[in-house]
């Protein structure tokens, strides 16, 4: 279905990635948002608490990131589309309501304009060192979508994807910016409503009688209902049974967490998001994802004009990782060079998904600004020999 | 067999049902509380409540955290929802402003909403959010085996505590009275009249609503602090406890042994968190401001 045009600020902008990607969870329907300030990820929650109120909807600065990351959970059930914001130590503190996302199987969005960390690290610089963390940072097994925009304008394009996947997988969704994204200025198109692709939420047609509110369909994917439909529903985060009641026994543990994890198999291959070019000759691959792919885009121009067969495979949706593209890339390539604002975190997944076809070069960057096209030139040219 | 115990019928008819039923989810009977804990009592008074107030059961949800009390919202017919350790009050706030017309109900346990949750509960009574909150106050961790809580009375000994708590505990009463509460009541578990009246006047009263209930454990309190079972409780409670409506939040500080005052504390009325939200936006956009439409998702 299309976009409800009241969220829709239709027309060519000037705007930062953070004000950019407001205007995309606008467009993709959210109306309510619970939030905490944190730099440099504020500016998000700043234009949706002046914008929402002449929309229609919900904007509340809760006390922490505790509360953010679970008041827009009430609000998912309740109907709403939600989603709240953050960076580094405040992505910390949302981790174990992530997992109550995923284990509830709650559609939502989680913003993170990543900062260079550990701890309070560098609040107003920044990194890529949260990607590990945006996969594994709730305990326990359950699946993950990220998606890793590069520009203001994707910044946009890519909120309405992260609701409507959330939406399709009854999943939380990160969208993982990095501050340079956050902060950088670019023109943004924003289309007209009827031309924004919108995914509506997986109302159930079944009544109360015979609906089970984790029975799921042929995608794996179960619909739902909101609090005040009439159903009785519960929602619990221990391990529960196709009707939600609790049932903390290894069968039932073993095809929940198994259906978590594979109920985003599709997106991990077939669907994966992600742009290549000049792979048809590469014999060297540059895989970078968010600013760095930016970045690395002067090293692959460098690299071409000294002959040396360079390509690019940028990610996208950098969970679930696309293992088998780039397995069958690995097996027609000299190498894969890794840029990446952290001291390697993606470059574990594409060693591990090139099975030793091809080397995997690591371009780490501690964080605080970005690579020196040079450096990552340099790791295209070693590579090539 | 001593004289003393209740008489009890030779048989159950077939027939037999219990009122509060159509309240609860009897397909997860039987329920994990162990014998003479004092929630059911109180799930018992709740369900009472939700009959004589005619509240719109469809339009109700519970919202509770982690712990004994935790498991409530798992066993009420309502829509219900289980969610985080101390997190119950925030996934509440959601709940209420994504749709005002929800009743939401929080229901869960000393530690739960007083220690982990402690930030959310005086946040939610500063913004007088239109959420009633109960807390079940058995003054212990039960579910984790019996660790020392922010209400467990000083000297008591607890399994964190093997030499006596020594802490000060929250007043809980006086503490949401400070933080802006509408209402606030506390009784114990042998106050079962008084519990489901007082959680009948929180269904109907606007803004947010505090109900503090003392309930025994005798599994993880009183073994081992050698206070006795379930009826020794119901017996301290029904000679400790003293009736002061209205009695200063200042004088409702609770002892291992002393005197319980019970009561209602405060009910006064403020505008709630949405009120207040509509009439600045109101104030400042005019007709610019759109209200949110309920359930906005429709989508």
């Amino acid at each position: 279905m299309h976009a409800d045009p009241k969220g829709v600020l239709t027309g060519v902008h000037f705007i930062d990635g953070d004000h950019a990607c407001c205007e995309g969870l606008l467009a993709a329907g959210a109306r309510f948002s619970s939030g905490y300030p944190i730099t440099p990820s504020t500016e998000v929650v700043e234009r949706f608490a002046q914008r929402i109120p002449t929309v229609g909807g919900v904007f509340i600065q809760m006390e922490d990131e505790l509360a953010a990351s679970i008041t827009l959970q009430g609000a998912v059930w309740a109907g709403a589309k939600a989603f709240t914001v953050t960076s580094g130590p405040g992505f910390s503190l949302m981790m174990e309501h992530i997992g109550l996302a995923a284990m509830t199987e709650t559609p939502c969005v989680f913003v993170d304009v990543q900062r260079g960390g550990p701890s309070t690290g560098l609040p107003t610089l920044p990194a890529q060192a949260d990607m590990m963390q945006a996969r594994w940072g709730s305990h326990g097994d359950y699946g993950m979508i990220a998606l890793c925009p590069n520009s203001p304008q994707e910044c946009f394009d890519l909120a309405i994807t992260a609701f409507n996947l959330a939406e399709e997988f009854r999943t939380p969704v990160m969208l993982m910016l990095d501050e340079c994204i956050g902060h950088m200025t670019e023109k943004v198109v924003i289309p007209e409503a009827e031309k924004i692709e919108v995914t509506p939420r997986r109302w159930t047609s079944e009544p109360p009688e015979t609906f089970q509110l984790f029975k799921p369909k042929a995608d794996m994917v179960p619909d739902m209902v909101k609090a005040g439909d009439g159903y009785s529903i519960h929602v619990t985060g221990l391990t529960h049974d196709e009707r939600g009641y609790p049932n903390m026994t290894v069968d039932v543990q073993d095809r929940s967490v198994r259906r978590l994890v594979n109920k985003l198999t599709p997106l991990a291959n077939e669907r994966a998001i992600f742009e290549t070019a000049d792979l048809d000759d590469a014999e060297v691959v540059v895989v970078s994802y968010g600013i760095t792919s930016r970045v690395a885009q002067r090293a692959l121009k460098l690299a071409r004009e000294q002959g040396i067969k360079a390509g690019k495979f940028r990610l996208i949706s950098a969970w679930p990782f696309p293992t088998e593209r780039l397995r069958a890339l690995a097996g027609r390539v000299k190498a894969m060079v890794v840029p990446e604002i952290n001291l390697g975190q993606m470059v574990l997944e594409v060693e591990r998904a090139a099975a030793g076809k091809c080397k995997v070069i690591p371009v780490s960057h501690a964080g605080g600004t970005v690579h020196n096209p040079e450096v990552i030139l340099k790791a295209i040219v070693e590579a090539a020999r | 067999m001593s004289d003393t115990l209740l008489e009890v019928l030779p048989e159950i008819p077939e027939d037999a049902h219990n009122p509060v039923e159509p309240f609860l989810r009897m397909d997860r009977m039987p329920h994990i509380w162990c014998p003479g804990c004092g929630i059911g009592t109180t799930v018992n008074c709740f369900a009472r409540a939700l009959q004589s107030s005619q509240v719109d059961l469809k339009k109700t949800v519970i919202v509770s955290g982690i712990g004994c009390t935790g498991r409530v919202a798992g066993y009420a017919n309502l829509d219900s929802f289980h969610t985080t350790h101390g997190r119950a009050i925030p996934f509440a706030t959601g709940m209420k402003l994504a749709n005002p017309e929800l009743n939401v109900v929080v229901y869960s346990g000393d530690g739960d909403l007083f220690a982990i949750g402690g930030n959310h509960f005086i946040h939610a009574a500063r913004r007088n959010m239109d959420i009633k909150v109960v807390c079940v106050n058995n003054m212990i961790y039960a579910m984790t085996g019996g660790q020392t809580a922010p209400t467990t009375p000083g000297t008591s000994v607890t399994s964190t505590a093997p030499y006596g708590v020594y802490e000060p505990t929250f007043n809980l009463p006086a503490l949401a009275e400070a933080a802006g509460a509408s209402y606030v009541a506390r009784w114990t578990t042998f106050h079962v009249k008084q519990v489901a009246k007082s959680m009948e006047e929180m269904m109907k009263k606007k803004g947010f609503c505090f109900i503090e209930i003392i309930s025994p454990c005798p599994t993880l309190y009183q073994r081992r602090n050698k206070m006795g079972d379930a009826l020794d409780a119901m017996k301290y409670y029904k000679e400790a406890s003293k009736v002061r409506n209205g009695a200063p939040t200042s004088e409702t500080t609770l002892s291992k042994t002393g005197e319980i005052v019970v009561g209602k504390f405060v009910d006064r009325d403020r505008p709630d968190y949405l009120e207040v939200l509509k009439a600045q936006m109101v104030s400042v956009l005019g007709d610019r401001y759109t209200e949110p439409e309920n359930s906005c998702c429709e989508c």
